[in-house]
């Protein structure tokens, strides 16, 4: 098991949990990501490393409650444990060498850009970080972001923070001000991280996005996580999770991203059931497979 | 060799109970039932004992096949199992999912005159008689153990050698004393827990190292509950734990650990290494990323190691159409036929060579005709078809013929000209083999390793270009059999315990 340490809402859909798991806080690495299982009958869900801590034996993720998992994992609580939690797994993002890096990330995947942006930081490059959100409500990890940036810039899709637009424009616009990326990392929606490699792409500046297919057991055995990557299908777990941005086929991911969508209802209907009804759904379950 | 009993005559095998075909192609129960105890007397009585026992020579671990039947025959259960599991760590399982036909049965004097003795049955027989019976089984380990020392003693040998004296095929672990020795073990499949539990067998500390959250490999995320039912997978690998085994899941070696701090930080004075097979081939043709089309490991993984057939009162969904081919002719072609027929598809095997190339095991072809599953032999994908919305509507296919033989020894089968037909389809299944995971070959200096990231190991030792460092099973020879893998396991031990005795 693997104890909670630390639950703390970020906004009104995300949330930060620190989780003990002294072995893989010690070798995790920007860009990696863990699986974990939150009881028996759960499914393994991928997330990408926010922060660790080798010391205090803690890693960090950040998740959006919008599935029957995620939303199970929001109502857990400091002092609960997971059953599972397995990393690190997939490579680190390849940062060595970056000057001039700009870090995006759009949504939830601020949370996973920052441990990037912290590392580029901390190994003396310059590096803008662009942000984008619906909403000011919902702006990650400003703070944070600040102590590790040259630059920080926040988009919102209402203006509601009095910076309307969209994270490419403000890219585009760094671009022309001479910015001169030798690295754009991108992470968040496939659409976002399409356009983001689009930008960058008449510049010929090296751009990593981090994709985040369906994926079940994430060690490089099931080929459910295949991303098209110029002309052959690679794996996100063993190959990625990121790539080269102007080779990834991101319509491609975003038309296989949707494959299980009509299951997520009733995996949330049935998740919400169970919780309610407490152990007896879960024993019920544990029956049932004992009789088939 | 006389027998003590009289021969059975009859021809044909005696039949196995099964599940009815209509009804069980909607559960996930297991098929075969099981010999109740007259069928494995009766059954065991067609053993002619004939004096050159080619069926050991066709055992990869050398089970001592003669003298087990003979004591089923005489109806002495518990020392037939006694015999059994000297040899083979688990019967239960191989006793379900080993190719017999190719091996012990396959040579089987019997055979030669109708249906060979039901060996493989038999030891299934024998290993549910002995869960069954947990006292009188063990009993009987402790009277053959005893034995074994007597002999031993009057010969002036070790009992490893009076084993070997008595069954000259079998791979002999040395009677070594290993109390004090560490030795971590990678991964949790067939090969892995035949090492394991031979080394502990021997006193020495193993830990078994598996990265995902269930132990035992394919037993658990590849072959499905209704031919290998997951609670024996589990009781064998209980079994190990009181013998003292430990386990540590959630455990990648390569990432969490590599091989080269598991040795020097975490003291282990030996690694097997047995991760098995890895990333699943595909077929190379248009289409493949279609939603609908998946990997025959993906299918099997969601189904067996995330239970969702059990959707939603397991979380993990599983995508089942109505119109489902699965292409290839193993065994995993088999399990991914099966399965997708128990969530409700109608199903097509698509296989490009023919009925007598199919690697599958005999008995599951069989089962999967039984229960309504198509074969369009000599055809060949080559092209799947998608709809406007990007899932799958159809397969193109192109009929074969066999022409010259190939490197492996097996007819190359060649595409007839104009014979193209489209089949429609919802969902496609690929069941090609698979490439071996780079990771351990790529976080362990020293490992020699094939151009197909294969783990280069010594035939009888199973030791590596690294030393301290053994390898065995389909991560050594790629995708192969639960009992070829079994078999290395215990060359490994072997291997190791020389290796740990020199050191």
């Amino acid at each position: 098991m693997y104890p909670i340490e630390r639950v703390e809402p970020l906004n009104a859909e995300v949330t930060r949990m620190v989780v003990r798991a002294p072995e893989i806080a010690r070798k995790i690495k920007p860009g990696q990501f863990i699986m974990l299982r939150i009881d028996e009958v759960g499914e393994r869900i991928p997330l990408t490393m926010n922060d660790c801590d080798p010391e205090a034996g803690t890693v960090t993720i950040v998740f959006q409650a919008v599935g029957a998992t995620t939303m199970r994992l929001a109502k857990m609580k400091e002092g609960d444990a997971l059953l599972d939690f397995a990393g690190p797994l997939g490579n680190p993002t390849e940062l060595e060498g970056a000057k001039r890096a700009c870090v995006i990330g759009g949504g939830l995947g601020t949370a996973i850009a920052y441990p990037q942006a912290k590392w580029l930081y901390e190994h003396g490059a310059e590096v803008d970080v662009i942000t984008g959100f619906r909403n000011v409500d919902l702006v990650l990890l400003e703070d944070e972001i600040n102590a590790c940036s040259t630059r920080q810039i926040i988009m919102t899709d209402d203006g509601s923070n009095g910076n309307k637009g969209l994270v490419t424009q403000a890219l585009q616009q760094r671009i022309d001000e001479g910015a001169d990326y030798d690295l754009v990392l991108a992470v968040g929606p496939v659409i976002m991280m399409k356009f983001v490699a689009a930008t960058t792409k008449p510049y010929g500046i090296k751009t990593l996005v981090s994709m985040n297919p369906l994926m079940i057991d994430g060690t490089g055995m099931c080929g459910g996580c295949r991303v098209k990557v110029g002309d052959e299908y690679l794996h996100a777990c063993v190959d990625g999770p990121d790539f080269d941005g102007h080779l990834v086929d991101f319509d491609d991911a975003m038309r296989r991203g949707v494959m299980y969508r009509s299951f997520e209802s009733a995996a949330r209907d049935a998740a919400e059931g169970r919780d309610c009804n407490g152990g007896a759904a879960v024993a019920a379950a544990d029956g049932e497979r004992k009789g088939a | 060799m006389a027998t003590s009993y009289e021969v059975n005559r009859q021809k044909e095998k005696t039949p196995m109970p099964e599940l009815d075909p209509v009804e069980r192609a909607r559960t996930f129960e297991e098929v075969a039932l099981g010999y109740a105890a007259e069928d494995a007397f009766n059954e065991a009585r067609r053993c002619i004992q004939c004096p050159k026992s080619p069926c050991v020579h066709g055992c990869p671990v050398g089970v001592p096949i003669p003298q087990f039947v003979a004591q089923v025959a005489e109806g002495d259960f518990g020392a037939a199992y006694a015999l059994v599991k000297e040899a083979n760590a688990l019967p239960a399982i191989c006793g379900r999912v080993c190719p017999q036909e190719s091996q012990c049965e396959g040579v089987c004097t019997r055979g030669k005159n109708g249906e060979p003795v039901g060996i493989g049955r038999l030891e299934r027989f024998v290993a549910d008689w002995a869960f069954e019976h947990p006292e009188e089984a063990a009993k009987a380990a402790a009277a053959l153990a005893e034995r074994r020392a007597e002999e031993a003693a009057a010969a002036g040998e070790t009992p490893a050698e009076a084993v070997a004296a008595d069954e000259p095929d079998e791979i002999v672990v040395p009677d070594v004393d290993l109390s004090g020795k560490r030795v971590a073990v990678v991964g949790s499949g067939p090969a892995s827990l035949t090492c394991a539990g031979e080394l502990a067998k021997r006193g020495c500390d193993v830990t078994v190292f598996e990265a995902l959250h269930k132990v035992g490999g394919v037993l658990t995320y590849g072959i499905p509950e209704f031919r290998l039912p997951k609670d024996l997978v589990a009781r064998e690998v209980e079994a190990l734990g009181e013998s003292g085994v430990s386990f540590e899941t959630n455990a990648l070696v390569g990432k969490l650990y590599d091989i080269d701090e598991l040795m020097d930080e975490r003291g282990f004075d030996a690694v097997f290494v047995g991760t098995g097979a890895g990333i699943p081939s595909y077929l190379g043709i248009e289409g493949e990323g279609l939603n609908g089309v998946m990997a025959a490991s993906e299918l099997l993984t969601r189904v067996n190691l995330m239970k969702a057939y059990l959707f939603p009162e397991y979380d993990t969904p599983v995508y089942a159409g109505k119109h489902c081919v699965v292409v290839g002719g193993g065994n995993v072609a088999m399990d991914a036929a099966r399965t997708a027929k128990r969530l409700g598809a109608d199903v097509t095997v698509v296989y490009r060579r023919g009925r007598e190339e199919m690697p599958a095991r005999a008995e599951e072809v069989h089962h999967a005709e039984q229960e309504g599953i198509e074969f369009q032999l000599l055809t060949n994908p080559v092209r799947i078809l998608g709809d406007d919305k990007g899932w799958t509507c159809g397969v193109e296919c192109v009929r074969m013929e066999l022409g010259e033989p190939d490197a492996s020894g097996r007819r190359r089968p060649v595409a007839v000209e104009g014979s193209e037909f489209v089949v429609d389809i919802d969902m496609l299944v690929v069941a090609a083999g698979s490439k071996t995971n780079p990771l351990i070959a790529q976080t362990t200096p020293g490992l020699e390793t094939t151009s197909r990231n294969l783990i280069v190991a010594d035939e009888r030792t199973c030791a590596t270009s690294k030393p301290g460092v053994f390898a065995g099973g389909d991560a050594v020879i790629g995708a192969a059999t639960v009992i070829l893998a079994m078999g290395a396991g215990k060359r490994a031990a072997a291997g190791i315990a020389e290796y740990l005795t020199a050191k």
